[in-house]
């Protein structure tokens, strides 16, 4: 092995100049190079050049930007849309809350803070198939543990993922129509993520929180300031770059979000569509009815409005953040 | 007073984010008609030790654990040694062109994976792929987020260790593997714990190249599972723990090496 490693070294060893290295860098790289060419450039330039062909299981006749505009002009679409937008204002800004809340009081802590941390971790790491059929039973409408809670508490049982409804109708009694809002479907779902999600966002938030110097808010005390002033005015600007750094990523993940949709949904139908997001639009179309065209071209404008949102964000938050 | 405020909503919030798993847990135990209509109950009366067969049984999950392994075992060891190639190249080698290739990997991190979701479909089809393991496991060899954090790692290694190796006659590739390498050791265990997690708990991709029953991995198998033995819940649950179990395991074990940092990369302060 020392000798084999020897020998290479030798024969990549090309003399003395300020390039020398080229011929290992060459071999170093060459297999990342090669894999990333082939499953990431490659795609990335056909994907495009796949959406503007139509027909079905494969690429029929050029149509220009016909399945883009036949996206704009489809009600399934703009359903699709407004189920990810539900769901992507639905759960970000509450996970980043509860992160926060529960990362903040593991800050406060020394003891079983670790034992905690790890608690709050699990979801995460697990798999969200096996995780969402937990949830599947839970919310089982016959035999599920939570219409059980409710029945024993004399509430009435609900529907829960079978139910098409939106939740503002049913909270409101009848007063908003049931098409208006996320419906009781969606909102399983978002609950589903907000349980499984957290745990990432609590870590991300507790290594921001200790990488504050302590002194800086000792120091504050000191001058007399009280806890929720010492959080507001040193400890939330500095952790701001966690902070924005975690509703970046949380909101692209957001829009990405397929395997709680599909393992929650699957079999179940779609809810009257209700529970039909982007992706599961895309992965529907694509896999299900064969419109490779089609579903390249949804796929095509998720991405960029994935970009667009994140470079509004960029500079929306981005200036606020302080970098310390 | 105030601590023992944090204690009881922390210990609050444990409960309720680990309840699902105890019951999960406990449920795996208890007979079918106690699964289905005990209550709230969380304690099987009597554990059902023969559940864990008789999901074994059910369906073959023997096959899909393998399928399951072999894949995240060649895809994490295909990414540490692949990031550890490239993260020493881009970090300590002198090449024409390393910069504008650094950032053209980079690139590749902006792409949302549905929008190569099809063509990478399409581009498996035409080298005659789907239902193979190279499949589920040669696209997810390299990929940039790992090449960029074992970069890191490298620019973090003093120079010093490599000008006194290369004084004693060591080169690139020897100080690569016996030097360099367990150096940045913390790196790779969190690079390759996350390559394993990513790969094992993967569901769209193995669900659109797989359709042969053989070579389904545990997440797809264990949607089918649903969709026969949805009703049997006691089993169901008993399948989820096996599935969740190895995660566990592995996440405990590469715990006290883990680097907290590549995981809120990108953050300064």
């Amino acid at each position: 092995m020392d000798t084999l490693l020897a020998k290479l070294d030798d024969l990549f060893d090309s003399g003395a100049n300020r390039f020398r290295d080229a011929p290992i860098a060459f071999f170093l790289l060459l297999p990342s190079l090669t894999i990333l060419f082939m499953f990431a450039f490659l795609p990335m330039m056909y994907a495009f050049y796949m959406s503007l062909f139509g027909g079905k299981q494969g690429m029929g006749d050029f149509v220009g930007l016909g399945n883009y505009t036949d996206a704009f002009s489809s009600s399934a679409f703009w359903n699709s849309v407004l189920v990810t937008i539900y769901y992507v204002v639905g759960t970000v800004p509450i996970t980043l809350l509860i992160s926060f809340i529960v990362a903040y009081a593991l800050y406060r802590i020394a003891f079983a803070r670790g034992f905690f941390r790890t608690l709050y971790f699990l979801p995460y790491i697990t798999s969200t198939v096996a995780a969402a059929m937990v949830w599947r039973v839970f919310y089982n409408t016959q035999t599920g543990y939570i219409n059980a809670v409710l029945d024993k508490l004399g509430l009435p049982a609900q529907q829960w993922l079978l139910e098409p409804r939106g939740v503002l109708h049913l909270i409101t009694a009848g007063w908003i129509p049931h098409d208006i809002g996320p419906s009781l479907a969606l909102c399983c779902i978002m609950l589903f993520d907000i349980w499984q999600g957290s745990g990432f966002m609590i870590v991300i938030f507790l290594a921001g929180l200790s990488a504050i110097p302590r002194e800086l808010e000792e120091v504050a005390r000191i001058d007399g300031a009280r806890s929720h002033q010492v959080l507001r005015h040193i400890t939330l600007p500095l952790l701001s770059p966690t902070l924005f750094f975690l509703a970046i990523i949380g909101t692209i993940r957001a829009f990405q979000s397929f395997n709680s949709f599909y393992a929650l949904t699957q079999g179940g139908g779609r809810t009257l569509g209700t529970t039909e997001n982007l992706i599961l639009h895309i992965y529907a179309n694509f896999y299900e009815y064969g419109f490779w065209g089609y579903g390249t071209a949804v796929a095509t404008l998720l991405s960029l409005a994935i970009m667009l949102l994140t470079l509004i964000q960029w500079r929306l938050i981005g200036r606020r953040v302080h970098y310390g | 007073m105030r601590k023992l405020l944090v204690y009881i909503l922390l210990s609050f919030g444990a409960v309720i984010t680990m309840w699902p798993f105890l019951w999960m847990l406990t449920t795996s135990f208890k007979t079918l008609p106690e699964a289905t209509h005990g209550g709230l109950t969380l304690l099987p009366s009597e554990w059902q030790w023969s559940n864990i067969r008789n999901t074994f049984e059910a369906a073959p999950f023997g096959r899909y654990f393998f399928n399951s392994f072999l894949v995240a075992g060649s895809v994490t060891c295909a990414v540490i040694i692949t990031s550890l190639m490239a993260g020493y190249a881009f970090a300590r080698l002198y090449f024409r062109g390393r910069e504008i290739l650094f950032i053209l990997v980079l690139t590749t991190m902006m792409v949302p994976f549905e929008v190569i979701l099809i063509p990478n479909f399409v581009l498996i089809g035409k080298l005659g792929w789907y239902n193979t393991y190279a499949a589920l496991i040669v696209p997810w060899c390299a990929n940039a987020f790992s090449i960029f954090l074992m970069r890191q790692a490298f620019l973090n290694v003093p120079q010093d260790y490599y000008d006194a190796a290369k004084v004693d006659g060591c080169g690139h590739l020897r100080y690569l593997v016996k030097i360099g390498a367990p150096l940045v050791k913390p790196m790779v265990v969190t690079i390759g714990l996350f390559a394993f997690l990513g790969s094992y708990n993967a569901l769209l991709w193995p669900l659109i190249v797989t359709t042969d029953e053989a070579m389904r991995v545990v997440q797809v198998g264990i949607m089918a599972f649903y969709g026969d033995a949805g009703t049997r819940v006691n089993l169901l649950m008993c399948a989820s723990t096996v599935v969740i179990l190895p995660t566990v395991i592995i996440y405990f074990l590469a715990q006290r090496y883990l680097v907290e940092s590549p995981l809120g990369a990108g953050i300064k302060g």
